[in-house]
């Protein structure tokens, strides 16, 4: 059970993490790297010279774009391990985990770990001004864990009072409101952070809907393979 | 013979199983986003630079 589980997670989530890196290398990493133009102050947005926005941001970067892809499979590996546990529990329990239902799992766990922080805490581009990162992070997790249990109550209970503290839970982190910065400096033309938080997202949901579906076809397939020895043998 | 004995042992074990064995991956998994996604280490820190920012964690 226990090796299949962490199998059938790590298959899923270097799968879904290698294509998620993929798209973050063609379709996010430009916009961070044009950021980083802006935050080094190789270019001033609003300076004496008026600046094009097309700039050579360099090709890949083996090194780092490798390391990229490496985390983003670990990354991965780790929402996997956490999410397979969970469809498998909701298994157990009489739902069915087709492909299709993988998929929606995956979705929802994109919207628990990256929309619902982004709600308030957008994906932020490199020099962006923002809060304390320590406040930050106990705002990002405490929102991510009152997101996922309305989740669970939404997905998983059948009665109104739990269905309103669902939305409690959903709304109170953002009207409690994310940490922000005393001013903001940011350095970085809001052209580039917009484009840079909606491409975040857009890999995010993604990688996530892959992640479910491959969750879903790997414990399927462990476990009919799984199986197939103890039937010959009866 | 091993081997099919090696591979029955998970198929008894999960048509019934194992709060302790999703609790455990669950724990794994947290681990695995705290070091990739939080941790503030210099090291893990300018390797996962660019993860963090893509998939929406505060970085700096």
């Amino acid at each position: 059970m226990f090796t299949r589980l962490i199998t059938s997670a790590l298959f899923a989530g270097a799968a879904a993490g290698l294509i998620a890196a993929l798209l973050q290398l063609v379709f996010v990493q430009p916009v961070l790297l044009h950021a980083e133009l802006y935050e080094s102050g190789q270019l001033v947005h609003f300076g004496a010279a008026e600046i094009s926005a097309h700039q050579d941001v360099g090709g890949l970067d083996p090194m780092r774009d490798g390391l990229s892809v490496v985390f983003s499979m670990l990354l991965y590996s780790g929402y996997a391990l956490i999410l397979l546990p969970l469809m498998s529990f909701a298994e157990q329990r009489g739902q069915s985990l087709s492909g299709k239902n993988g998929l929606i799992w995956g979705a929802v766990g994109f919207l628990v770990i990256q929309f619902a922080p982004g709600f308030s805490l957008a994906p932020e581009v490199p020099g962006v001004a923002a809060a304390d990162v320590g406040i930050r992070q106990i705002w990002w997790a405490g929102t991510v864990i009152a997101a996922g249990i309305a989740a669970g109550l939404i997905a998983f209970t059948r009665s109104w009072i739990a269905w309103v503290g669902a939305a409690a839970l959903l709304l109170a982190p953002h009207l409690i409101g994310a940490p922000e910065p005393e001013s903001f400096v940011g350095p970085v033309p809001p052209e580039i952070a917009a484009l840079f938080a909606v491409r975040a997202l857009g890999v995010g949901l993604i990688g996530w809907s892959l992640l479910g579906a491959f969750a879903a076809y790997f414990w399927r397939t462990s476990g009919v393979t799984a199986s197939a020895p103890q039937t010959s043998k009866a | 013979m091993i081997k099919s004995n090696t591979l029955a042992a998970p198929v008894t074990a999960s048509s019934k199983t194992g709060l302790a064995a999703l609790l455990l991956s669950a724990v794994f998994g947290f681990g695995v986003i705290f070091a990739v996604g939080l941790a503030q280490a210099d090291a893990l820190h300018d390797a996962a630079h660019d993860v963090r920012h893509a998939n929406g964690f505060p970085c700096h």
